[in-house]
């Protein structure tokens, strides 16, 4: 078993992990960390199952670091919008 | 009733993991290989990583419309603060060891992210790196009191947030001439690259650090 | 069963625990710690796929920039919680 398999079915199991999650968590910040942990789990399925044999493959790799900063973007978006919500609540 | 669905959803959870993984583990080899594939173009991308070859030569339009989302995600938190606006004054209150250390580590960080810009074009590093080690230095300022929040960017500012991908834009419009969408000329695609990476850099620096900074310092409700 | 292999499993076994506890921890800011976590630990997986260019991308952004983030959003939060208070 090479490392690239390994972390893809660890992400696999990130990537329900994190799905579960947002189903189920109701804190808002919580879901957005699990929504997190979904992406890391793609990620790592996309580099390791492109990995597995033991090479290296820059294609999923350049794609994954664009993920990464988009991720962020998302997370900050998520956090601005949960906020705005919480002070529309307080207003009430 | 609660329980019964959370068992429900643990489950499905289960059974979606272990397809998934038998998935993974049956799926047959790819019959095309890409590394091959961006091995025999390396030399005419004008960079010696490949990483930074696929990122902005032959997947260029991804980094593209990337900088676009980027830049959307940074609109749209303005207006999601901008509506209830409540900053508080000023950043945090500066304590004296963080500010000497901030002023110390800025200078290093800013020569720190030059050499990730530099090194992507022949070993690990490039834009994204150096814009995040640009953006860590802005959170340390605000943090340590010497850098405000931004409430409202100025002209300068907007200029430097759209800069990256307004000089990428007009590249990739000058460069229709060739035929695709971003296939840069052999012989001048090294110094294209390194002028996008250099203009990207700031951009996603300034809105990796807008990230923080437009969030920064608001009342938890606004 | 060699010793990188023995590394690799380890390193996803602690993946997976820190991931879980970000979930399943009561107290938010011990989430979040968790997170952080579980993205410096990303970031060793990166390094282990020889994908450099990620790595130095998820130490820097993963964990560092989105920590500061979610950080942050947590202490907005309590201070409202705090001015409702009052």
């Amino acid at each position: 078993m090479t490392s690239g398999l390994v972390f893809a079915l660890a992400g696999v199991l990130l990537f329900v992990l994190g799905l579960g999650g947002v189903v189920m968590l109701s804190h808002a910040l919580r879901r957005i960390l699990a929504f997190n942990l979904m992406g890391s789990g793609a990620f790592l399925v996309l580099v390791g199952l492109a990995q597995r044999d033991g090479g290296v493959d820059p294609v999923p790799q350049a794609m994954v670091l664009t993920g990464i900063v988009v991720a962020v973007a998302a997370t900050a978006l998520a956090l601005a919008l949960v906020r705005r919500l919480h002070g529309a609540h307080r207003d009430d | 009733m609660k329980s019964a669905l959370r068992l429900a959803v643990v489950l499905l959870a289960l059974v979606l993991a272990g397809t998934l993984m038998a998935a993974i583990l049956e799926l047959p080899g790819a019959n095309q290989s890409l590394p091959a594939a961006v091995a025999a173009h390396m030399a005419v991308s004008g960079v010696e990583h490949p990483v930074t070859a696929v990122l902005l030569n032959f997947r260029g339009y991804d980094t593209l419309l990337e900088v676009a989302v980027l830049l959307l995600a940074l609109l749209g938190i303005g207006a999601a603060v901008h509506a209830g606006s409540e900053t508080e004054d000023g950043g945090a209150e500066g304590d004296p060891v963080l500010a000497a250390l901030a002023r110390l580590l800025t200078p290093l960080l800013i020569l720190a992210a030059g050499y990730l810009l530099w090194a992507g074009a022949h070993r690990p590093g490039g834009a994204f790196q150096a814009a995040a080690v640009l953006a860590g230095a802005a959170v340390l300022l605000h943090l340590s009191g010497q850098m405000p929040a931004w409430s409202s960017p100025g002209l300068l500012l907007r200029l430097g947030l759209a800069g990256g991908l307004l000089i990428f834009l007009a590249l990739a419009a000058g460069l229709l001439g060739q035929g695709a969408l971003l296939r840069y000329p052999p012989e001048y695609a090294g110094a294209l690259i390194l002028l996008i990476e250099a203009s990207l850099t700031i951009s996603l620096g300034l809105i990796l650090a807008g990230l923080f900074l437009m969030l920064a310092g608001r009342r938890g409700g606004a | 069963m060699t010793l990188s292999f023995a590394f690799d499993l380890l390193l996803a076994l602690a993946l997976l625990w820190s991931a879980w506890r970000s979930l399943a921890t009561p107290d938010l800011t011990r989430a979040v710690v968790m997170f952080i976590v579980f993205g410096l630990l990303l970031a060793l997986a990166w390094a282990r796929l020889s994908a450099t260019d990620i790595a130095l991308a998820e130490a820097a952004i993963g964990a560092g920039l989105t920590g500061a983030l979610l950080l942050d959003a947590l202490g907005a939060w309590r201070r409202a919680a705090k001015d409702d208070e009052s």
